[in-house]
């Protein structure tokens, strides 16, 4: 029971994320915590995914420090709208350092997936994709609909950044995707197939 | 004044150079000034400034992760801020150094500095990181080497508090 507009939208956030990591490459992928890091793993789990476990608020200033130190790699955050509402902040810092290899992609269901399906402040209207541009990233878009999702992943994927972009998904409930939870063993791997 | 405290800002960076550490992630402080000009000159070593010091914890995890090496400036106020997002740097083994400039100590002109400035090295030391001291500037130079030998030798978390004798006292007369 969530109740909400939200259950209507109609992309589904595992079809959207697994569209977005099609054919991902060399892609670098930094996934906030709780159902944007399960949608990352449902997708493939990767050697080049960082999906985090905790750091609520911190998933873009991940994305950020790496495409810093990588400024030849393409840098995919992929999160929710909680964990972005709680790191509001590192819009303002990611845009000040405007790095062009930088693109965040916001799965925005308007709740609390991994606590009970409260709802966020995005479902009283707060508008994310606003706010990045308001902070100053260069490229910013929403996608509601299918329609939109091509211009959406296109942009995520390519466009000179920082990139951001809200994707609006539908409210649900679905099969946990849990990648490794150690996360030395998420660190370590990483490094080794970047940097090795 | 500030001219007999220099040589801390210095030793630190030198520290920091000889380190290899090329990220300087920092919420500013009047006691960090002559620090991040050396850092601002040095090509090497690029600033981000944060809006909030957490930001800087997760930064400084993906420069990791993208194999950089960074180091994260604050005041002691900052301290609180990043109590949570340490628990990323120690969950997943992350190397940390912080930069701590101490406000709160004696002398302290402001009470609102007093309850972070008071608690900053147990909450630190409470977060998993090991704490060094300098009371006195030469102290500062050694201080950060131990800290930086402990993050980047041994895969370790630590952080440098800066005692406010070092830095000098805000005094909300002079400026300084």
């Amino acid at each position: 029971m969530i109740g909400a507009r939200s259950e209507a939208y109609p992309l589904r956030r595992r079809e959207v994320v697994a569209a977005l990591l099609a054919d991902r490459d060399d892609l670098l992928v930094v996934a906030g915590l709780g159902a944007p890091a399960w949608d990352v793993t449902a997708a493939g789990d990767h050697d080049l995914n960082f999906p985090m476990w905790g750091a609520m608020g911190g998933s873009v200033m991940v994305g950020l420090g790496l495409a810093l130190a990588q400024p030849d790699r393409r840098v995919l955050v992929v999160t929710g709208d909680g964990d972005m509402l709680m790191g509001l902040g590192s819009l303002a810092t990611a845009a000040a350092q405007a790095p062009g290899n930088l693109a965040v992609a916001v799965l925005d269901n308007e709740h609390y997936g991994e606590t009970g399906m409260q709802q966020t402040h995005t479902a009283a209207g707060v508008d994310l994709a606003g706010m990045a541009k308001a902070a100053g990233f260069p490229v910013i878009g929403e996608a509601r609909a299918q329609a939109d999702l091509e211009a959406a992943i296109r942009d995520l994927r390519e466009a000179p950044g920082p990139v951001f972009y809200s994707i609006k998904v539908r409210a649900e409930e679905l099969p946990l995707a849990l990648p490794p939870r150690d996360g030395v063993e998420l660190k370590e791997r990483f490094r080794e197939a970047l940097l090795r | 004044m500030r001219e007999t405290h220099i040589d801390w800002s210095v030793d630190v960076f030198r520290v920091l150079r000889g380190f290899d550490v090329r990220m300087i992630a920092h919420v500013p402080d009047a006691g960090l000034i002559r620090l991040l000009d050396l850092c601002r000159n040095d090509a090497d070593m690029p600033l981000v400034p944060l809006t909030t010091e957490e930001e800087g914890i997760a930064l400084l995890a993906g420069a990791w992760l993208g194999g950089r090496r960074g180091a994260l400036l604050m005041q002691s106020s900052g301290v609180g801020n990043c109590i949570n997002m340490l628990s990323l740097a120690k969950t997943c083994a992350f190397p940390l150094l912080m930069v701590v400039t101490m406000r709160g100590e004696s002398g302290e002109t402001n009470p609102w500095q007093v309850p972070m400035g008071h608690i900053a090295g147990d909450v630190l030391r409470l977060s998993g990181m090991r704490v060094e001291h300098a009371a006195i500037a030469g102290e500062a130079g050694p201080a950060a080497a131990a800290a930086a030998d402990h993050v980047f030798h041994r895969g370790g978390r630590a952080a440098v508090l800066i005692g406010q004798q070092v830095i000098g006292v805000k005094t909300f007369e002079d400026g300084s």
